[in-house]
């Protein structure tokens, strides 16, 4: 008990005075996250739409390795993408290897099948409603997938705020392609796990409480933003 | 502009699991007024429809436009009888199809504006489309079919769980509709609506078609046992 008192306490501290160290790792979990999750969106809320609306030969493939892919391990993905990285792998003349860039890129690829499986099954019920009409309009397979996106997109929305749930709390993957450096790749959750290593409980409470404050903070002004955004054209 | 009429159905079947739900049915459809479509429950009426509209895949036979068939497509309109509202605010309903082939935007705006006056919902444009009462979203469904101007309409049972008023709001566009010479294929159950309609009809039964006629002809003098039946309100096997 004793202990989750000192860690209020000190992420109270921390926060009041604008620690720069807690600032500059927050605003990086935050750019990693939030950027993982803007590159996933644009490839998974067309992919699962597209998904729901075509029939294709391996389609059902397509699906079932979808969701068996939203349970992938985040170790593994670190792994494979620090492989494929690392000086002597594929792209390694890229020097990507211990940046944000390649948090990022682990972080897409975990979170990509989890926000394609929740839209291809939105989108699948909104078809469903919409399939007569639009077939009835004459439209286009891109207007099909406009429409479903833009009238979906509440259920959109929540594809996306789970895709931004589990990349600001992931550390395995990022803990390995980053490299926890500090002032370059340290970030809320490797750092937790670098505190709760050194014994530092307080400042791991404490950039927990931050982690938890940060997502809570995310999800509210995602869903208040929404709520005010304005009907408009597409 | 020239008209996409007339439509010939030659030879048209669809069967579905091995099961015949329409055909053989050979039909032309010329270029004036409203032709109703009656018959029992099953009979392929709906079918029928969705064949014309190039909506259904065909099992056998053709159906063809006097002109192309994308053209015709774009030229052609449907309502559905539980109307489908797009999740949208009542005039982005409106706008939907318009939007879809690019019209500019004062047309547009001119055309929601009086369409808006003509089913009365000018109150409730900025309303959720989902929210409104059925025989709301039965007109709404009429006014976002009728708005790219179609050449042709087809309606299935637009009047189906309506009430008196609703259905008289609903008729009188169509008698407007036509009076500007759009050509109108609906179906209904309403036998009354159909006298008060109907230029021709065609009565389906079993999947083809049993009877066809000008009103006239069709409603006063019914020239099959079956229709006889069918008007007389027996239950046909």
């Amino acid at each position: 008990m004793n202990d989750i008192y000192e860690g209020l306490v000190a992420a109270f501290w921390l926060v009041v005075t604008l620690d720069s160290d807690l600032m500059q790792i927050s605003l990086r979990s935050l750019q990693v996250s939030l950027s993982a999750l803007l590159i996933a969106s644009a490839i998974a809320l067309p992919l699962g739409t597209f998904l729901a609306i075509r029939r294709f030969r391996f389609r059902r493939l397509v699906i079932s390795l979808l969701n068996a892919l939203m349970g992938l391990p985040p170790v593994v993905v670190g792994l494979i993408v620090y492989i494929l990285l690392s000086r002597s792998g594929p792209f390694g003349v890229l020097g990507l290897l211990f940046t944000p860039t390649a948090m990022i890129i682990a972080q897409v690829i975990i979170i990509t099948p989890l926000i394609a499986s929740i839209t291809h099954q939105a989108m699948r019920e909104l078809w469903a409603e919409y399939h007569d009409l639009l077939i009835s309009l004459n439209t286009s397979p891109w207007q099909r997938i406009k429409t479903l996106i833009w009238d979906g997109r509440r259920n959109l929305l929540t594809a996306s705020l789970a895709g931004f749930g589990r990349a600001i709390g992931e550390v395995g993957a990022i803990m390995i392609v980053g490299g926890n450096i500090d002032n370059a790749t340290r970030v809320l959750t490797t750092a937790i796990a670098l505190e709760t290593g050194k014994g530092d409980f307080a400042l791991a409470l404490a950039l927990g409480f931050v982690l938890i404050a940060l997502a809570i903070g995310i999800n509210i002004c995602i869903h208040w933003l929404s709520r005010t955004e304005r009907e408009g054209r597409w | 502009m020239s008209t996409i009429l007339p439509l010939i159905l030659k030879d048209v079947a669809v069967r579905r699991r091995g099961k015949r739900l329409l055909g053989p049915v050979d039909l032309t459809l010329k270029s004036e007024g409203l032709t109703m479509i009656v018959g029992p429950n099953g009979s392929g009426k709906t079918t029928l429809l969705r064949v014309m509209h190039g909506v259904e895949r065909l099992s056998s036979g053709s159906a063809t436009w006097a002109v192309a068939e994308e053209e015709a497509r774009h030229r052609q309109s449907y309502v559905f009888q539980t109307p489908i509202m797009l999740r949208r605010t009542v005039a982005d309903n409106l706008r939907y199809p318009l939007q879809l082939i690019a019209t500019p935007r004062a047309e547009v705006e001119t055309r929601i504006a009086r369409w808006a006056k003509r089913i009365g919902l000018e109150e409730r444009m900025g309303l959720q489309a989902t929210r409104l009462s059925g025989g709301e979203k039965q007109k709404l469904a009429l006014a976002r079919a009728l708005i790219r101007k179609p050449d042709v309409l087809f309606l299935d049972e637009p009047c189906a769980n309506l009430d008196g008023a609703s259905t008289r709001d609903i008729e009188s566009i169509l008698q407007t509709a036509l009076s500007e010479k759009t050509r109108i294929i609906m179906t209904t159950h309403d036998l009354g609506q159909a006298k008060r309609l109907a230029r021709d009809a065609i009565f389906m039964l079993h999947g083809v078609v049993h009877e066809t006629g000008l009103a006239t002809g069709f409603f006063s003098a019914p020239q099959t046992a079956e229709l006889q039946a069918f008007f007389r309100g027996d239950i046909i096997a």
